[in-house]
């Protein structure tokens, strides 16, 4: 149960993320990513991390279980 | 607003029973503390079992069990802190600085109790430095227990910077660790790793002063008071348009009528009421003759009693100018981390300044639903999920002015001054 979380402060807005993995990540108004809460199949591992590997400001994470409140 | 009047005798509401957390005049020495409340109990051992059973839920606007909480922090290895949080930042709150003004030794009791119980090395007591006489009130207090060794473990003031966020808690760890007073992104949380890297007990000063009762008194006398699922009292803080406002206590889950009687003020003078705060949701008019300040009652509003700040709107203000005034405030309190808050709070503002201004176009309309829901969640802190919620409520109670502003444009009422507070917030450090 892998999900993918943007760290808001680190995020500069530049939207690659957005481009390498569409399926999984859109861009708000202001060019920030909105990624999709569900676990991550698979078959997306691969887009998973080449976003994550692009990202300039190494914001992406992939974290094991949702962080409880 | 004044800190001192009570707006209401809690007796008036629960007669004999209450006040538990304000006595009548201020408690501010040892001896007459002790006096009042009777001594600290010394054994801590079973006090978070205690504090579980009480059902006692944090005050400083979340609302989550304390209980679970100390015990999250307790079975972190090594010693902790734990932080007691009288910053107040909520412009039209009053109840912390005027419970730290009456019944100091009461929260300090609180924080050093709660402290030995979760492994704790210190207990770091922040206020707001714009309000100097109630850091005095603090540190004299601290002083005298320190002069007399009452405490087993050393405490400390601090006074943080006068900022909204600044109460945050992880912004207020990360400003205690040299920084500036800004939210991080979480985990690792305060109780992971907060002050000096260790495990962090973040607890509001009223959720402290219950601990000090509880701990004296049981679980079964405070759940005396309040609802299955509120158990106890709470403070509240009544501003705006009640007749006599200031901050008062009341047992949890109490009918919106008997509080608008005990204020002295007549349901049919309020347009609405502004529950939690300002990341809080109003009720609407007829929402006001049957809600309880309880959570169950509140939740059908989608409303939460907060940090206990009731505002009253009067029937000659502007709902609709009023709410844009503190979404504008609101979206000027980001910390300037997140893209997210930092560009969607200030488009949220502008649309609801431009509903005041009729929005003839349509445009602020068409946005605004769609930048409330792209916001939510996506901060490091929770306040664009605040503000969303706010403005949500606003559209949705107001949804007839905003027919009435397109309409006609601003009415009469909008250009008054704001009658919310708004205050200008300090630096970071
Ligand atoms: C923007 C923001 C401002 C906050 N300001 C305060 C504050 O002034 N005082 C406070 O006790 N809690 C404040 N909180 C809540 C704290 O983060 C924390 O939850 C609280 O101090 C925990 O205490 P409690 O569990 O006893 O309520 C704020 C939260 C947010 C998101
Ligand atoms: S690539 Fe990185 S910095 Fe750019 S939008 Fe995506 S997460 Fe943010
Ligand atoms: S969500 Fe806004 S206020 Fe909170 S940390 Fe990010 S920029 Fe600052």
């Amino acid at each position: 149960m892998t999900r993918m979380v943007v760290n808001p402060i680190t995020c500069a807005g530049h939207g690659i993320c957005a481009e390498l993995f569409p399926e999984w990540i859109q861009l708000d108004d202001w060019g920030y990513p909105i990624i999709d809460p569900r676990p991550i199949p698979k078959e997306f591992a691969a887009h998973a991390k080449r976003a994550m590997a692009a990202c300039p400001t190494l914001a992406l994470i992939l974290r094991d279980e949702r962080a409880g409140g | 607003m004044s800190t001192t009047t009570p707006a209401f005798e809690g007796a008036a509401i629960e007669p004999g029973v209450l006040p538990r957390l304000l006595p009548a005049r201020p408690l501010r020495t040892i001896a007459g503390h002790v006096e009042h409340y009777g001594p600290v109990p010394q054994r801590t051992d079973a006090l978070i079992l205690e504090i579980e059973r009480s059902g006692l839920k944090g005050h400083g606007g979340a609302g989550f069990p304390t209980g679970v909480k100390m015990q999250a922090v307790a079975q972190r290895r090594g010693s902790s802190v734990v932080v007691a949080n009288g910053t107040e930042g909520e412009p039209a709150s009053a109840k912390d600085k005027t419970l730290l003004s009456i019944a100091p030794h009461l929260v300090l009791d609180g924080a050093v109790l709660a402290g030995t119980a979760v492994g704790a090395r210190e207990v770091v007591v922040c206020v707001d430095r714009a309000f100097p006489q109630i850091a005095e009130i603090v540190a004299a207090a601290i002083d005298e227990r320190a002069a007399r060794a009452v405490d087993p473990l050393p405490i400390r003031m601090e006074q943080a910077p006068h900022r909204y966020i600044a109460g945050e808690e992880s912004a207020l760890v990360a400003w205690l660790n040299g920084g500036d007073a800004k939210p991080g992104f979480v985990p690792p949380r305060p109780f992971e790793k907060g002050v000096g890297g260790r495990p962090t007990l973040v607890q509001n000063v009223e959720t402290l002063a219950h601990v000090a009762l509880i701990a004296r008194f049981g679980a079964a006398w405070f759940r005396s008071l309040g609802t299955k699922a509120d158990p106890g009292s709470a403070l509240v803080t009544c501003t705006g348009g009640f007749a006599r406002t200031g901050v008062s206590e009341i047992p949890l889950g109490i009918s919106m009528p008997a509080l608008f009687r005990a204020t002295g003020t007549e349901i049919s003078q309020v347009q609405a009421v502004l529950i939690g705060g300002y990341f809080g949701t109003w009720l609407p008019p007829d929402a006001l003759d049957s809600v309880r300040l309880g959570s169950a009652s509140l939740r059908t509003q989608d409303a939460s009693f907060g940090c206990g700040v009731l505002f009253a709107l009067p029937k000659d203000r502007c709902g609709l100018a009023e709410s844009a005034h503190v979404t504008r405030w609101l979206a000027d309190q980001n910390a300037g981390q997140c893209g997210p808050c930092v560009n969607g709070l200030d488009a949220i503002a502008r649309a609801m300044a431009a509903l005041v201004k009729g929005d003839r176009k349509g445009d602020a309309a068409r946005h605004l639903d769609r930048w409330i829901d792209m916001v939510k969640g996506r901060g490091a802190c929770k306040l664009p999920d605040g503000t969303a919620r706010f403005v949500e409520s606003s559209v949705r109670v107001f949804a007839d002015e905003i027919r009435r502003h397109k309409r006609n444009g601003p009415c009469s009422a909008c250009s008054a001054a704001p009658l919310f507070p708004l205050p200008r917030v300090g630096g970071w450090r």
